[in-house]
């Protein structure tokens, strides 16, 4: 305990105070508007000051013991042990066992879980695919963006509306999807090619609204907010599903859908033009003095990012068979960079834990119904104080070793 | 046969303030040249019209290569500057940081290669050659500016040198025909400044035109074949070394009025 000074004690006990004081009106008034009583719960106050005064003694604990090691490493004392946690992963021996083992559970999961549990699967493996989409626009090419849930809303109403009125099929869609998704990427970005940063954050904000609201009130066009029903879900071969086998099916499309995502978002991040997204990412005008088109650079990223969400947007359509406005707002946006920033900007394999964590565990920790999104943000605040670069962090690929065996 | 590179009356202002006024001066094929002036005289501004970082206000830039019909360079974007063989560093060291030493390099061959959207997802063979010249040519540079042992290592963590060097090889990796080095020398040590020297006169022998700026005079002085020096945005003198070296106004402009009874 030596490594705790008596600074770290105090301040853990004004976290504690300051949490106390913070949730106390969520958490110790109870009002009952029946019975016309208040509920104090001073109970709950008490847990709260004690809790929150241990986690911050915890991570306390935790910075200083690294800080300690660090030094030691420094001074030679201790091994120079490198700090990622993931090493072990990126072994082949025990990443290949851990892989299979994962693509079995995944494949068994419809045998082993109730139709309930694969829906939400599916509508995680939907966010794994967004999230790898919105990917290649923040966490490749740093362009940050957060109107994404546009691209998402372009994809499900471009099956709608077509299902709606010309009869088009889920197979016949999806590219089409993909592609309005696409154009709507490099609509989109051509007035914002000059912004950046914060300036890029709030046109795209912007963005993201006005497709949202046009949807609403152009009633004519999107059948405003009472949405659209009853869209088909994807067809077989012209197979008559039962209501749970399309569920089953559905989900082994979208297992299918992430794998072709991982694939390509994997090439291209490994490509010409992935790295001279990186480049962009890290220096716009060193980039543009090396030769870069800034222009077509950020373009392609846009129209290849939202091309994951009009796609995405599609299966969202099919999987539900009713969309209407309200499930393309905000909150819907920030989730998905939620998924990125916390999967690690640039990692791949990050971003599918991210996404897979971040949708799944609210579903599971309904237990704890009324409060399960103040432990989804304490979690998210833990996160990006313990590792701010990620679940994983992106290592660059090195091309040496593959030229010298060649 | 035209010089390489004309730059006539070229004048650039910010609002109110003539940073460049109507400069002119020319270099030659294969030479080394040099661009010498007091802080803010205007070289960094130079470079950065010359790169189309920033569009000149007026007068004509002239790219002639051997062989071609000359090009004007005034108004182009930044990276088609690039592409016709101009390519430079930066005073203030912009490498990108988080990517190796090889990726910086591989980034200079982008505008030299093809491969699209297309070829980077179904990598065709034609992309697989591209991509293998690209490592190959990449990896040959770093074994020129001799990084080719850190090639792995993020660019951030190389030393100072080294990363200027870096800059130098990223910018060679474009196949320029001038390369524009500013203050390449800043901030080295003695022996990191004669590996510049020797790696600047190679890159001359290979048959590049070099124009830096450069605040260290022995240096400068031993390398260049020719000499502009400027101050507040104008050209004072021009000539070899040794005429520079003995031109008054360039006594003056460094060393103020007193120095003309030295």
């Amino acid at each position: 305990m030596a490594l705790l000074t008596r600074t770290d004690l105090r301040q853990a006990l004004i976290t504690g105070l300051w949490f106390m004081f913070l949730t106390f009106p969520l958490l110790v008034i109870k009002v009952d508007p029946v019975e016309r009583t208040v509920l104090w719960r001073w109970a709950n106050l008490c847990w709260v000051g004690g809790a929150s005064c241990g986690i911050s003694l915890a991570v306390r604990f935790w910075l200083a013991w690294g800080a300690a090691r660090q030094e030691r490493i420094r001074l030679g004392l201790a091994p120079t042990a490198s700090g990622d946690p993931f090493r072990l992963l990126r072994q082949r021996r025990v990443a290949l066992p851990l892989l299979a083992a994962f693509a079995l559970f995944l494949l068994a999961f419809p045998a082993l879980f109730s139709t309930y549990q694969i829906n939400i699967m599916t509508t995680a493996l939907m966010y794994v695919v967004l999230g790898l989409g919105l990917n290649i626009v923040v966490g490749v090419a740093g362009l940050l963006d957060l109107g994404y849930v546009a691209f998402y809303a372009v994809g499900a109403y471009s099956y709608g509306l077509l299902h709606l009125h010309f009869g088009l099929g889920f197979w016949t869609v999806l590219p089409i999807g993909g592609l309005l998704g696409a154009l709507f990427g490099i609509l989109l970005g051509f007035p914002v090619l000059r912004l950046r940063g914060d300036y890029l954050a709030i046109v795209t904000l912007g963005f993201g609204e006005i497709i949202r609201l046009i949807l609403e009130n152009w009633s004519a066009f999107s059948k405003g907010p009472s949405g659209i029903a009853n869209i088909a879900r994807p067809g077989l071969f012209g197979i008559e599903l039962s209501l749970e086998a399309a569920i089953i099916y559905l989900y082994y499309l979208m297992i299918g859908m992430v794998l072709f995502t991982v694939f390509v978002v994997n090439r291209l991040q490994n490509s010409r033009i992935g790295r001279a997204w990186y480049a962009l990412r890290e220096d716009e005008v060193a980039c543009q003095a090396m030769g870069i088109d800034k222009t077509r650079t950020k373009l392609t990223a846009f129209a290849l990012g939202a091309t994951w969400a009009g796609m995405a947007g599609v299966f969202f359509a099919a999987k539900t068979t009713f969309i209407n406005p309200a499930s393309f707002t905000f909150l819907e946006s920030a989730i998905i960079l939620c998924i990125v920033v916390l999967g690690g900007m640039g990692s791949i394999i990050g971003v599918v834990i991210a996404a897979l964590i971040l949708i799944l565990l609210p579903e599971y920790l309904r237990a704890v119904a009324d409060y399960r999104m103040l432990a989804f943000g304490a979690l998210l605040v833990a996160m990006m104080m313990v590792r701010p670069q990620g679940i994983v962090a992106t290592v660059r690929r090195t091309y040496t070793r593959n030229h010298l065996s060649r | 046969m035209n010089p390489l590179l004309t730059v006539s009356g070229l004048t650039m202002d910010f609002g109110g303030v003539r940073a460049l006024d109507r400069l002119d001066l020319c270099i030659h094929h294969n030479e080394i040249a040099a661009l010498i002036g007091p802080n803010g005289a205007g070289k960094t501004t130079f470079f950065n019209c010359l790169t189309g970082i920033y569009v000149p206000t007026g007068g004509e830039l002239l790219l002639t290569l051997p062989g071609k019909p000359p090009r004007r360079l005034g108004g182009l974007k930044p990276n088609r500057i690039t592409e016709q063989g101009l390519a430079r560093t930066f005073q203030n060291i912009r490498l990108f940081p988080n990517m190796t030493v090889l990726e910086n390099v591989m980034i200079g061959r982008h505008c030299r290669t093809r491969a699209t959207v297309f070829g980077a997802i179904f990598r065709p063979p034609a992309t697989v050659r591209e991509e293998r010249e690209i490592v190959g040519t990449s990896l040959a540079l770093l074994e020129r500016i001799g990084l080719a042992d850190q090639a792995d290592e993020l660019a951030r963590n190389l030393p100072y040198g080294a990363q200027r060097r870096l800059e130098i090889g990223r910018a060679l990796a474009t196949e320029p025909r001038l390369l524009l080095l500013d203050e390449p020398a800043a901030g080295m040590n003695p022996h990191e400044t004669l590996e510049l020297e020797a790696l600047i006169t190679s890159i001359r022998a290979d048959g590049l035109s070099i124009l830096l700026i450069e605040h260290d005079m022995k240096l400068v002085m031993r390398l260049s074949d020719h000499i502009f020096v400027m101050d507040y945005g104008r050209k004072i003198a021009e000539g070899t070394p040794e005429e520079v070296r003995h031109d008054p106004a360039v006594i003056k402009a460094y060393l103020g009025e007193e120095a003309d009874h030295a």
